[in-house]
């Protein structure tokens, strides 16, 4: 078997791959061993969330001087912020003298951060404002050199922002590569190309390996089986979602799997199953049908035929590697991941929509969010289930120690979103920068 | 309180009622957990940062009008529907029961619930936090037209999904 990927970096013991790609006998495989190692795990923290663009946070977030966030990036706990001088910020949540975390709120307006330990003060820039009982300090305490950390790099595309822990990375826009295509066509929604965050956030933890969420995410062949019961929904609401006789196909329609670049991917599907800007399906009643042709109508008027069918006529589930899933359905979710353990992560999700939108606009959008996604949908929690199923069953990793992802590899077109041509691009990014970490 | 909407039931009367839901939920008796609910009745878990938002505005858990409702319930008792098959154990003890007002013809309840869900392999999960319903007299009986379960939690986290009716 020829080997693409055996180096020093594949585990304990030399030559030992965690990824097999055969293309003349057309195998890929996986070891299961990387969805439970806890070694792995630090691997991938040092290899990828050190190293890669990790999204923390939209533009629309933070939409005046004091806002703030505290959240996790790569592992930090940060402060996602807006200066007094209108300038995003992401700060490491961490008190200099003694380790505190200066912000314990989720959200909410600063004039400052405070560290309730000692009572060090931070400005919104992070620099250190105030420290009680200073005149005990040596000569040689600098406090301008004791300001919060912040994030080395922090670069944003479209009001999309991401933070870097390595100095030396490429840029932003270097590092989105084909990603940006596809952010571009979400942002192009907005007739002013303005995106915002929509309030409430849906958080919650699966308990499986972190990874398994970017297969899944773009993953369509798993459709007719993990979500028997939303295409039921769906078929009951009078959506065609039977795929056309003698098309082969298993799905509506034919859909593209598409590597991106620098490891991102995506999904690429003509459109069956309804969007709010801008295909109208009968789950959306009839007295949407009006409304959603004047969108139409708009999207033509500003991008031309082609380019608003593209936006509007096609679903789009697209990974930015390695954590941030951008699905672009039945309604836009912006989803990251981080893992807290081998087999267990934290999710956090939020809809996206236009600033333009109307107020029934927005309620149709939201309505269309909750029919497949998130914790109480008709779909994410069956995926849910099966990510965990997945983990259970690797328990038996020393036995069973493959996963196969060669589906698609023998077809000499495009690949389909329901191969695993896509997945595959994934899995040759991460093998790499384990290699490169090595 | 003193309006003839609120007068004309008692505590106990809505007690009952509740019971008999939390009895139908725990039972898996969907069907006849429908019966109980207004032909326009919607259900409601708001997200956790914002427990008091407007689905309209805001990104919930769950918004179902009663067509969604309708088939949510036919998807939980579908084999298909991975998340709750086998169904989870689940027991709701609902306590605080309080009548808090009226609204043209609608009753408006407060209480308070902690609901354990079981599942193979040792999962618990403890869902904790208040209903808000709104009932209605429909040909003398009383209905749910609303419910609204708001969960305590900061997030949902350890909760996993929603994927059982709260």
């Amino acid at each position: 078997m020829t080997d693409r990927h055996n180096g020093p970096h594949d585990g304990r013991s030399p030559g030992r791959s965690m990824v097999v790609e055969n293309r003349q006998a057309m195998s890929f495989q996986v070891r299961r061993e990387v969805f439970v190692s806890r070694d792995i795990l630090e691997r991938e923290q040092r290899a990828l969330f050190d190293r890669c663009w990790i999204y923390v946070g939209h533009s629309s977030e933070l939409k005046s001087p004091g806002d703030f966030r505290t959240r996790w990036a790569a592992g930090r706990p940060v402060i996602f912020c807006r200066d007094r001088a209108g300038t995003i910020r992401c700060l490491i949540n961490s008190c200099r003298h003694r380790g505190a975390t200066v912000c314990r709120e989720r959200e909410g307006n600063a004039r400052n951060f405070y560290c309730m330990y000692h009572g060090w003060t931070y400005q919104l820039d992070g620099s250190l404002r105030n420290v009680p009982g200073e005149d005990a300090y040596p000569p040689s305490f600098d406090k301008s050199r004791m300001g919060l950390v912040p994030a080395p790099r922090l670069e944003s595309y479209r009001d999309f922002w991401f933070v870097n822990f390595d100095r030396e990375a490429v840029e932003l826009d270097t590092y989105l590569a084909g990603a940006k295509e596809y952010i571009d066509l979400v942002v192009d929604q907005s007739p002013s190309g303005r995106m915002e965050i929509i309030g409430g956030v849906q958080e919650y933890d699966i308990k499986a390996n972190w990874k398994l969420l970017v297969e899944n995410s773009v993953d369509d062949y798993h459709l007719i089986a993990t979500h028997a019961t939303w295409l039921n929904y769906m078929r009951n609401s009078g959506v065609n979602v039977a795929p056309p006789k003698g098309s082969g196909l298993l799905l509506a329609t034919k859909g593209l799997g598409k590597d991106l670049g620098n490891g991102h991917l995506t999904t690429d599907n003509p459109n069956y199953r309804g969007r709010p800007v801008a295909r109208w399906i009968s789950v959306y009643g009839e007295d949407a049908k009006a409304d959603i042709d004047a969108i139409r109508a708009e999207l033509v008027g500003r991008l031309g035929e082609a380019r608003a069918a593209r936006v509007a006529d096609t679903n789009r589930n697209l990974v930015v590697f390695p954590n941030l899933v951008i699905n672009d359905g039945s309604s836009v979710t912006v989803r990251n991941f981080f893992p807290v353990a081998p087999d267990r992560m934290h999710v956090t999700a939020w809809a996206l929509g236009p600033v333009e939108e109307t107020e029934a606009q927005r309620a149709r959008r939201l309505h269309a969010f909750l029919t497949f996604y998130g914790p109480g949908g008709f779909a994410t929690p069956d995926d849910v289930a099966a990510l965990e199923a997945v983990q259970q069953g690797f328990a038996a990793w020393r036995d069973v120690e493959w996963n196969d992802l060669s589906r698609g590899m023998a077809r000499n077109d495009a690949q389909l979103d329901t191969d695993e041509g896509h997945l595959r691009v994934f899995w040759r990014r991460w093998n790499d920068l384990m290699a490169a970490a090595a | 309180m003193n309006t003839p909407v609120a007068n004309a039931v008692s505590r106990a009367e809505v007690e009952d009622l509740l019971y008999h839901e939390a009895e139908l939920l725990d039972g898996w008796k969907l069907d006849a957990w429908m019966a109980l609910l207004t032909e326009d009745a919607a259900y409601y878990v708001p997200p956790n940062d914002k427990p008091d938002a407007d689905h309209r505005f805001t990104l919930f858990t769950i918004a179902d009008d009663i067509v969604r409702l309708r088939e949510r319930v036919i998807r939980l008792k579908d084999p298909n529907c991975h998340a709750e098959y086998p169904p989870s154990r689940t027991r709701r003890l609902i306590t605080n029961v309080r009548v808090v007002g009226t609204e043209g013809d609608a009753i408006l309840v407060a209480a308070n619930f902690s609901i354990h869900r079981y599942r193979r392999g040792g999962t618990h999960q403890e869902f904790v936090g208040r209903y808000r319903y709104r009932l209605r007299r429909v040909g003398g009986v009383l209905k749910i037209a609303e419910r609204r379960a708001i969960l305590d939690a900061e997030e949902l986290g350890a909760l996993g999904s929603v994927s059982f009716i709260l």
